[in-house]
């Protein structure tokens, strides 16, 4: 089952944010979204960040992945500076973005292919969809998949190529809540099995509290660190342990948010 | 999806007023008019004589009877008699068609010759000049096809280029959208200065004509793919070669697609004019020949050769779309 991380042991990475700061342009003004983040990520640690719906988060994760370089400060893996995208960092956005013209197991096998290793690790592919659960529909398209399967692939995507730091970007945010509940322990497991270093971007406070090592809050935009909760609880959680019914409290009053909701 | 409806769709039409009993009656009233064209063609004298006015007799005649065994058959052919049930008010439409058509030209002599010819004088010109209208086809086949496929090739190539490279779009851009709307065939004076024969500047024109709208809809459909895919497929390790051919071109293919219809269309009205340049061969050119010694019929008969091919590479065209695209059933 676990022939992924048999194979090859992704070496989990460490990843820091320096001082970072970052600003698009729009329509000639700058709009800062990032603002002095210090952040440092243990090599295979699950690390949640939540904060409110544009506050910069996902910028945070695009820097992560080498998408864009930060204005200042510097982001570095295992001290390296990240200056571009590397099926070592693997980015999974709240939209699949399953490539429509390519079948399941061909999106899958994008990142090997792209890397000239598809012809072979062909059964790389096959363990990757296993590992979602949808050996079945290798050869469906991607508008045949209900959200949730979709979603799954994506994972795949990501996982066959052994990353050593997977970053989430509101990954199940789409999803029904049922969905969303088994994808949130599907994922834990996976977590669990390949040992990788986990950045996930939610907005949902109960994900965060039931998935993550360590929150941490960002303010509205321009986002800066607010606060820092360790979750130290054993896997799995209960949603309803008084103590993460506690942190839900505390983590709600740092967004702003208080009494009892 | 389609074929379904279109099958419960004639299976309504048959429900409501194709069968009676055993028999299809559409059938027998398409048999009908047909077999009254083929009485009128033999029984009534040409005003002015066609040729071939038998043999057209036999034809339609055979239709009629093959109509009848149809009317007694089609109940019992399954799928296929559906589909034929599905055609029948056109059966009826085109024996309609012919008795009139019969009737106005040769028999009457309303529409006179030469500005028009009954249906068994395109008959004859087919039986009398088949063997040079075969030559033509090929003459005109070889044409269009090295024009437009060098067309299309080249015009994909320029469209990616276009639609992906910032600096290529800045210069090309603009020129490709002053020189787009310029018909083919204004090119003529200049090719000729530049090209070794005229058949080298038919090609031209013909490849002019496919290529534009092929370069014109690859670049914006380049340009119009999600960002998101690019993203995806960098950090999935994709390098700049990856990106254009195994994200850009695929999800353009829809738009270069729409591109390669329009050309087929454009090319093949060019085709005409570009065999008026010192062709031997060609079915414009035999047109023209035709026209200049008023042989309108052998005109009208040629067009209809034209007509057909145009339609049978529109449809080997919608096929290979349906084979390329199959992915974007049910998205649309």
């Amino acid at each position: 089952m676990s022939a992924l991380a048999k194979t090859t042991p992704p070496a989990a990475i460490e990843l820091k944010a320096e001082a970072v700061s970052h600003a698009y342009e729009i329509d000639g003004r700058t709009l800062e979204v990032l603002q002095g983040i210090d952040l440092t990520v243990a090599p295979g640690e699950f690390v949640a960040l939540l904060g409110p719906s544009g506050c910069g988060k996902s910028t945070l994760l695009r820097l992560a992945a080498g998408l864009e370089s930060p204005r200042t400060g510097r982001v570095t893996e295992n001290g390296t500076p990240i200056g571009k995208p590397d099926p070592s960092r693997i980015l999974v956005f709240q939209d699949p973005t399953l490539f429509p013209w390519r079948t399941v197991w061909k999106n899958v096998a994008t990142g090997l292919e792209a890397r000239g290793l598809l012809p072979r690790e062909k059964h790389r592919v096959d363990q990757a969809l296993a590992l979602v659960k949808l050996e079945k529909f290798a050869n469906a398209y991607p508008h045949q998949l209900s959200g949730g399967m979709a979603q799954r692939v994506a994972i795949a995507r990501a996982l066959v190529n052994d990353p050593a730091l997977l970053l989430l970007d509101e990954p199940f945010g789409k999803l029904d809540s049922l969905t969303r509940l088994t994808m949130q322990n599907e994922l834990l497991a996976l977590w669990k099995r390949a040992g990788f270093t986990a950045l996930l971007v939610t907005h949902d406070v109960e994900e965060a509290l039931l998935l993550a090592d360590r929150v941490i809050v960002l303010s509205d935009r321009p986002a800066r660190i607010v606060a820092e909760i360790t979750v130290d609880k054993p896997h799995p959680r209960r949603r309803d342990d008084a103590d993460l019914v506690r942190l839900r409290q505390d983590v709600l009053a740092q967004l702003g948010i208080h009494g009892d909701v | 999806m389609s074929n379904a409806t279109q099958s419960i769709e004639a299976g309504g039409f048959a429900a409501n007023a194709g069968w009676s009993g055993q028999l299809w009656l559409p059938g027998l009233i398409a048999a009908a008019s047909w077999a009254a064209t083929a009485v009128v063609t033999v029984a009534l004298p040409d005003v002015v004589p066609w040729g071939s006015a038998g043999l057209f007799a036999i034809l339609t005649g055979a239709g009629a009877a093959a109509l009848v065994v149809l009317a007694l058959a089609v109940p019992r052919l399954g799928a296929a008699g559906r589909t034929i049930v599905h055609y029948g008010p056109w059966f009826i439409a085109v024996g309609v068609w012919f008795f009139l058509w019969e009737l106005t030209t040769a028999k009457f002599g309303w529409l006179p010759k030469p500005f028009f010819s009954p249906p068994h004088g395109l008959l004859a010109v087919y039986v009398a000049e088949w063997e040079r209208l075969l030559i033509c086809i090929g003459y005109s086949l070889r044409l269009w096809g090295l024009g437009f496929f060098s067309g299309i090739a080249v015009g994909f190539v320029v469209g990616v280029a276009l639609g992906w490279s910032k600096g290529f779009s800045y210069w090309g851009m603009p020129i490709l959208k002053l020189i787009g709307p310029v018909p083919a065939t204004a090119w003529i004076p200049v090719t000729f200065y530049f090209f070794p024969t005229t058949f080298h500047a038919s090609i031209f024109i013909v490849a002019l004509s496919a290529g534009i709208p092929v370069a014109i809809l690859t670049a914006s459909g380049v340009a119009a793919v999600n960002r998101s895919y690019y993203d995806v497929a960098r950090t999935l390790g994709a390098d700049s070669r990856f990106l254009v051919l195994k994200v850009a071109v695929p999800a353009s293919l829809p738009h270069v697609f729409v591109g390669l219809f329009m050309g087929l269309y454009y090319s093949f009205a060019v085709l005409v004019v570009a065999e008026m340049l010192g062709a031997k061969y060609g079915l414009g050119w035999y047109i023209q020949f035709q026209t200049a010694y008023s042989g309108y019929a052998n005109v009208y008969a040629t067009l209809i050769i034209m007509a057909l091919i145009c339609a049978g590479l529109v449809k080997l065209l919608f096929v290979g779309r349906d084979r390329l695209l199959a992915w974007q059933k049910g998205i649309l």
